[in-house]
C-alpha cells in the first residue's frame, strides 16, 4: 500500500485559522465542523452559511464540437443550455452504471465547465479524454481554480452587499461572470443544501480574499462557515444523492430515481441501451427515502433494512435530522416493497427499529 | 482540551471518577469535541456485569457511532437517563452532567492499570 499525500484546498490556512476541526475526504483535509454540525446547519437553514467546495472538478470542454460531443457522453441534453446556463446529469459507463454526477455548465457558445465530484475527477477527466475527439478540447483547471458555496435564505441580500444594489442574481441554475474588487468570479445559482443559493468559482490567487469578503460581508446575514458535516445533513434532508454513498458504478439513475435527468429521446449517449432496458423490465431496488418513526439511534449506511422480518434493502446514507430531528436517511430497497408510507424497519446493532418510507425530500421548507 | 487532574482516563478516552467502591464514568472533552454533536446515548442495562475493555455503551454523534467501554471490571448500577432526552450534556458538560454510567467495581486494584492525566495528555497529543 502506498501513502496517500492528502490535498489541501487553498483555504485550508482560513479554516484551521478559524479553528475548523480537519479531516481526510476523498484524497482531501477539509473542514467537517468549525463550531457544531448542528449549529451550520440551522445557519443555513435559518440566514446563510458559506462552505469551501475548492476540491471539487473543474474541467473546461471546449471546440466547435464540443457540445455535440458531451450530449453522447452525459445524460441530460444539453442542446437544451443556451450560453450561461446549467444542468445536474450523469457520467455513465455502458452498462448504465453511474462513473459521477455533475453539474454542466455552458459558459460560451463552445465551452462548457463540468463541476464534478472531487474524489471522482481523475477518473471523470481519464474516461471524458479517452472518448474525446480531436476536434474538442479537454482541460481540468481544478488545481488553478477553487470554489465556494453560500447557501440559505438571505443569500440574497449578501449577494448585493457583495456585488452591488444594481447587480442582478442569476436565475435559478445560471451562472453569471462578476467582478469584485479586481477578481473575476463566475456565479452559479445552484447549491446541495435545499435552501435558495449561489456556488461561486474563482481562481485561486482570489480564494482567500474572497472567503474572507463573504465572511465580512455576510456578518449582519448572520453567515457561519460551514463544513462537510452540515453538507451532509443539509443535503440528506432533502434527498440530494451523494456520490459513492447513493450512487455509484453498480446502480443507475433510474434506480436512484433520477430518471429526470436523463434524456431518453437523445438517439445516442454512453449508457442509453442500458438504462432503456432498465425502464423497460424496471428495476429490481430503489433508492426510497425514510424517516425513523420514533426517537433512538440515527440509522447509517449499511445498516439493513427489513419488512415484515424479511430482509428487502440497505440503507446508503443516514443522519439524525437537525431540522426534523428524527432519524432520517435512504436505502436501496427491492422494488416490490418502496411504496410510501410503507412501515419498514431499520437493524442497529442487532436491534429492529421501525421506519416509514417516505416521498422525497424529507424536509420541505414551510 | 481541558483534562481535570483528579480524574482516571482510558485510552479509548473515558474518564473516571472514584467514588468509594463505584466509578462513575464519562467521556473526556477531547472525545466528545472529536465526535462533534452527540445525538443519542444507549446506556447499558442496569445490574449489567461487565469486563475492563468490554463495550456496553454507545454515543453515536451526527457523524458516526462509537462505543463507549467499561474502564474496569465492575456491576452497572447506575445510569444517567438525563441523556436519553438531552444528549448534549455531553458536549456541555463532559465532566459533570454528561456522566454516563456508574459501576461497582469488583477489584479497587484494577484501577492502576488507568492513567492519570498527564499519561492521558500524552495520549491526545499522540
Amino acid at each position: 500500500m502506498s501513502e496517500t499525500v492528502q490535498k489541501t484546498t487553498p483555504l485550508y490556512e482560513e479554516h484551521v485559522r478559524r479553528g475548523a476541526k480537519i479531516i481526510p475526504f476523498g484524497g482531501w483535509l477539509m473542514p467537517v465542523q468549525y463550531t457544531s454540525i448542528v449549529g451550520e446547519h440551522q445557519a443555513v437553514r435559518n440566514n446563510v452559511g458559506i462552505f469551501d467546495i475548492s476540491h471539487m472538478g473543474q474541467l473546461i470542454v471546449s471546440g466547435p464540437a464540443a457540445g455535440k460531443w458531451l450530449n453522447t457522453m452525459l445524460t441530460n441534453n444539453t442542446d437544451k443550455l443556451g450560453v450561461g446556463q446549467g444542468q445536474y446529469t450523469f457520467l455513465l459507463s455502458e452498462d448504465g452504471g453511474i462513473i459521477d454526477d455533475l453539474i454542466v455548465y455552458r459558459i460560451e457558445k463552445g465551452e462548457f465547465l463540468l463541476v464534478v465530484n472531487a474524489a471522482r475527477t481523475d477518473e471523470d477527466f481519464a474516461w471524458l479524454d479517452r472518448h474525446r475527439p480531436t476536434d474538442v478540447d479537454l482541460k481540468n483547471r481544478s488545481a488553478d481554480f477553487g470554489g465556494v458555496a453560500i447557501q440559505g435564505p438571505r443569500v440574497a441580500q449578501l449577494f448585493h452587499a457583495l456585488f452591488g444594489e444594481d447587480v442582478d442574481l442569476p436565475a435559478r441554475n445560471h451562472i453569471v461572470d462578476l467582478g469584485l474588487d479586481g477578481a473575476k468570479v463566475s456565479v452559479a445559482r445552484t447549491g446541495y443544501t435545499g435552501e435558495d443559493g449561489v456556488e461561486v468559482f474563482f481562481h485561486t490567487k482570489d480564494a482567500v480574499k474572497f472567503w474572507n469578503a463573504v465572511l465580512e460581508k455576510g456578518e449582519p446575514f448572520g453567515i457561519k462557515p460551514c463544513g462537510l458535516g452540515a453538507r451532509d445533513t443539509l443535503r440528506l434532508e432533502v434527498c440530494y444523492p451523494l456520490n459513492g454513498s447513493d450512487l455509484s458504478p453498480e446502480r443507475n439513475p433510474i434506480e436512484a430515481g433520477l430518471g429526470f435527468f436523463v434524456d431518453l429521446t437523445k438517439p445516442k449517449f454512453i449508457g442509453r441501451e442500458a438504462l432503456l432496458k432498465t425502464k423497460e423490465n424496471g428495476s429490481p431496488e430503489k433508492l426510497v427515502a425514510f424517516r425513523m418513526q420514533a426517537k433512538g439511534p440515527p440509522p447509517r449506511p449499511h445498516y439493513l433494512v427489513f419488512e415484515n422480518g424479511e430482509r428487502i434493502g440497505e440503507v446508503t446514507s443516514g443522519t439524525l435530522s437537525p431540522s426534523l430531528n428524527y432519524g432520517i436517511g435512504m436505502a436501496y430497497v427491492s422494488a416490490p416493497h418502496t411504496k410510501i408510507g410503507a412501515q419498514i424497519d431499520i437493524e442497529i446493532r442487532g436491534q429492529k427499529f421501525p421506519a416509514i418510507i417516505e416521498k422525497k425530500p424529507l424536509y420541505k421548507k414551510s | 482540551m481541558n483534562v481535570p487532574e483528579d480524574l482516571l482516563y482510558t485510552e479509548t478516552h473515558e474518564w473516571i471518577r472514584r467514588e468509594g467502591d463505584k466509578v462513575r464514568v464519562g467521556i473526556t472533552d477531547h472525545a466528545q469535541s472529536e465526535l462533534t454533536d452527540v445525538v443519542y446515548v444507549e446506556l447499558p442495562k442496569m445490574d449489567r456485569q461487565a469486563n475492563a475493555k468490554e463495550a456496553i455503551a454507545v454515543v453515536e454523534s451526527v457523524k458516526a457511532a462509537s462505543d463507549i467501554y467499561a474502564p474496569v471490571k465492575g456491576t452497572v448500577v447506575e445510569v444517567n437517563k438525563a441523556l436519553e432526552a438531552d444528549p448534549g450534556l455531553i458536549n456541555r458538560e463532559p465532566y459533570g452532567q454528561g456522566w454516563i454510567f456508574v459501576l461497582k467495581i469488583d477489584n479497587p486494584d484494577d484501577l492502576k492499570q488507568l492513567k492519570d492525566a498527564a499519561a492521558y495528555r500524552a495520549v491526545i497529543r499522540g
